[in-house]
């Protein structure tokens, strides 16, 4: 009873002391945990240091999708954060959410120079005649990963070219040859071998610009360049060169374990297969198909944005203003992209990365910025941006797992996948009317 | 005969059942009338706008075919996990019945696993069977079997069968034991010296006279596999793969809060009322007709 008497003076203490301080409060709702949770903190903390006019309040709220729902039915409810995190494929949900969110660009003011954040990067965010909507937070994009070690126990050199997907099928044969069990595998696979590889090949994932010219968007992913692609990975996965892990990222643990010889993975893997490989591994390009396209175009991001929700006080959104400011400083950007392996978002932090010899002492981490910014962003490969898109990953999983297992032909897969996503799309287009 | 209290006038009995009525009225009539509400329109997310579509969910609904797909897979799912539960537990709680020493250690032990969440009871077995990694699938393996969840239809509902109905065998088993115990030891003693052997006393005394708990086991068992399992499911499949252990509740789930698609949802929740409706109804009018309390 004394412990409790105890705990209750010193909360109130505790809550006075707070609010003598008299700063505005930000809140701000994330999704991150362990490693990148604490990273998220500490640029919280740093802000907070910085000045004494605002105080971010930073939460967890789950997952991607539970931190959506948690705004969602905050929103409802009238209690919605000031800042809440989304991921790339709830985009369209939050655009289309007029009168629940504020664009970044109004909330930033006249003085908002949007120019020094990275095409490829702000494009996912834009609104078609180029105003930033949210602010991108962290942003990743595809790699080939490569574990040198068992190429070189498969009897090849670890040095051989894999830029084209032939070449990795040639590599892939020879790894089976020698007895590997597990070749290749994946994570993400919708985001890698098709979103992105729509775009890097400059093919169309669905028509009206993926979805940038309008809602009456219908999916066109099965078309001949990705049928082939997802019929190849097919005849791998048959063969047993393709490994098939699962959804999600399970396929993380087996080549960070050594087992698997190449990975397709995001660049934001860095830091977990940095701190668990023991063995020697190496960041390639996404390859892609020579047969498809004489050269690449840029891979598309994923990753999470910054929403400002509607209904907060002008000092709050001043607040708002001055820590989105913060986030897109060169110093914390560059800092964020050498901790995670996300792509920085202003083109001065990627300098002041390569300035600080980042890039020389950690190979291949500039790949990812390479391979998004070598070309401009064309129609096909700014972005995606689709209604009920976590549904439809949902769809494509389930029709990619259909190849895998060899239920399906690719062709007969691709068409259903588009089938099924369009039903989604027109209910998501009635939604919004 | 039934026994009946009659009142004079009609306040007394309004006011005494009003409690129940209230209840009622705000935790079940009130959300399940909003569903149906709800189940009219396409809304947004964000609850800024409602397109008025009629019956059109339910058209879109019925006219998937993976969601005509959903009703089999929940039907062959609650079977087996009522089937596997109740007489995996059945079969413990007889063993347990005739054991003399050491039976409050067996018991006890036997209970723990009623203890485990769903959600945590479906992490242990998704480590035990992962497809790379798993203790299981590594034996398996060595068997020569290659096991793999992820890609194969029946393994994969095996699987949450078997997750599912693990935790709910604690329960099962409880019941199934008090039941046993409440069963007058003269009458089974009584047919033992008539000759009768363990399974002919099994089948014309214990059988009959355990029906209350059966039926009751019956009942919950079925709701728990209908409503209560998706958190296994969430955790181990996702539904997949290709929507093989997508339940009715886990689509209600992953449309409503993974596809902000809140009419679609809301449409579900009341085919699903229904079904439960039905079922309760055929528990009750013809299940419970074969039960001796």
């Amino acid at each position: 009873m004394k412990t409790l008497t105890s705990v209750i003076a010193t909360a109130a203490v505790l809550g006075s002391a707070q609010a003598s301080f008299a700063a505005t409060e930000i809140e701000f709702w994330h999704a991150f945990t362990g490693r990148l949770g604490e990273l998220v903190a500490e640029q919280v903390d740093t802000f907070n240091a910085s000045q004494d006019e605002y105080t971010v309040v930073q939460t967890h709220k789950g997952n991607y999708s539970e931190t959506l729902n948690a705004g969602i039915a905050a929103f409802r409810a009238g209690e919605q954060p000031d800042i809440l995190m989304v991921f790339e494929v709830g985009t369209a949900t939050m655009m289309a959410a007029e009168g629940a969110i504020k664009p970044v660009y109004e909330v930033m003011g006249d003085g908002f120079d949007q120019s020094k954040y990275i095409g490829s990067v702000k494009g996912y965010y834009t609104s078609p005649d180029g105003n930033m909507l949210s602010l991108p937070f962290n942003s990743s994009t595809p790699v080939l990963w490569v574990n040198r070690d068992k190429l070189q126990e498969a009897g090849i050199d670890p040095d051989t070219p894999m830029e084209t997907w032939e070449q990795v099928g040639g590599v892939l044969d020879q790894l089976k040859a020698a007895g590997v069990d597990c070749p290749m595998t994946t994570a993400w696979q919708s985001w890698i071998h098709l979103e992105n590889f729509s775009a890097y090949h400059d093919t169309p994932f669905a028509t009206k610009d993926n979805g940038f010219a309008g809602t009456d968007t219908e999916l066109a992913f099965n078309s001949p360049a990705q049928v082939a692609h997802i019929g190849a990975m097919g005849q791998w996965a048959q063969d047993g060169k393709f490994i098939y892990a699962g959804r999600r990222n399970e396929g993380g643990a087996n080549f960070r374990a050594g087992e698997c010889a190449l990975f397709t993975e995001s660049s934001a893997g860095y830091a977990g297969i940095k701190a668990e490989a023991e063995f020697d591994f190496e960041v390639r390009p996404l390859p892609y198909w020579e047969a498809v396209a004489s050269e690449p175009q840029n891979t598309i991001i994923g990753g999470a944005s910054l929403w400002v929700m509607e209904g907060q006080t002008d000092e709050e959104y001043a607040g708002i203003a001055a820590f989105l400011d913060f986030l897109s400083s060169a110093d914390i950007q560059a800092k964020w992209h050498q901790d995670t392996g996300y792509l920085p978002i202003t083109a001065e932090a990627g300098e002041k990365t390569k300035m600080m010899g980042f890039y020389d002492e950690n190979p291949g981490t500039d790949i990812a910025v390479m391979q998004m910014t070598a070309k401009e962003p064309t129609a096909n490969s700014k972005g995606l941006r689709l209604g009920s898109f976590d549904q439809i990953r949902g769809i494509i999983d389930e029709e990619l797992e259909a190849v895998w297992s060899g239920d399906k032909d690719a062709q007969a897969a691709l068409d259903s996948a588009v089938e099924r996503g369009n039903a989604l799309l027109r209910r998501f287009e009635a939604s919004t009317r | 005969m039934e026994k009946r209290v009659t009142f004079k006038g009609i306040w007394l009995p309004l006011l005494l059942v009003l409690p129940q009525i209230l209840i009622t009225a705000v935790f079940f009539f009130y959300p399940a009338g909003q569903a149906i509400w709800q189940s009219l329109f396409i809304p947004d997310p964000f609850g800024l706008s409602m397109q008025w579509v009629g019956l059109g969910n339910f058209e879109f609904l019925l006219s998937d075919r993976f969601y005509r797909a959903s009703f089999l897979t929940t039907a062959i799912f609650s079977i087996l996990v009522t089937v596997v539960s109740m007489g995996v537990a059945l079969y413990l709680a007889v063993l347990a019945d005739r054991l003399i020493k050491g039976s409050g250690t067996y018991r006890t032990l036997l209970i723990w696993p009623y203890a485990v969440a769903p959600a945590v009871a479906g992490v242990l077995w998704l480590f035990m069977f992962n497809t790379r990694v798993g203790v299981v699938t590594w034996y398996l393996g060595i068997l020569g079997y290659d096991w793999n969840h992820v890609l194969n239809e029946g393994e994969a509902m095996g699987l949450v069968v078997v997750a599912s109905a693990w935790g709910r065998i604690s329960y099962n088993f409880l019941f199934f034991l008090a039941g046993l115990q409440a069963i007058p030891k003269s009458v089974v003693e009584a047919a033992a010296i008539d000759g009768a052997r363990f399974w002919t006393r099994f089948r014309t005394i214990v059988w009959p006279l355990l029906s209350p708990t059966t039926f009751f086991l019956l009942v919950v068992n079925i709701i728990y596999a209908f409503f209560e399992t998706f958190g296994v499911i969430h955790t181990i499949t996702s539904g997949g793969p290709q929507q093989a252990t997508t339940i009715l509740v886990y689509k209600v789930y992953s449309d409503g809060f993974v596809g902000q698609d809140l009419g679609s949802s809301a449409a579900q929740s009341v085919i699903l009322l229904v079904i439960v409706s039905i079922l309760t109804v055929v528990q009750f009018k013809y299940i419970e007709r074969r039960v001796h309390y």
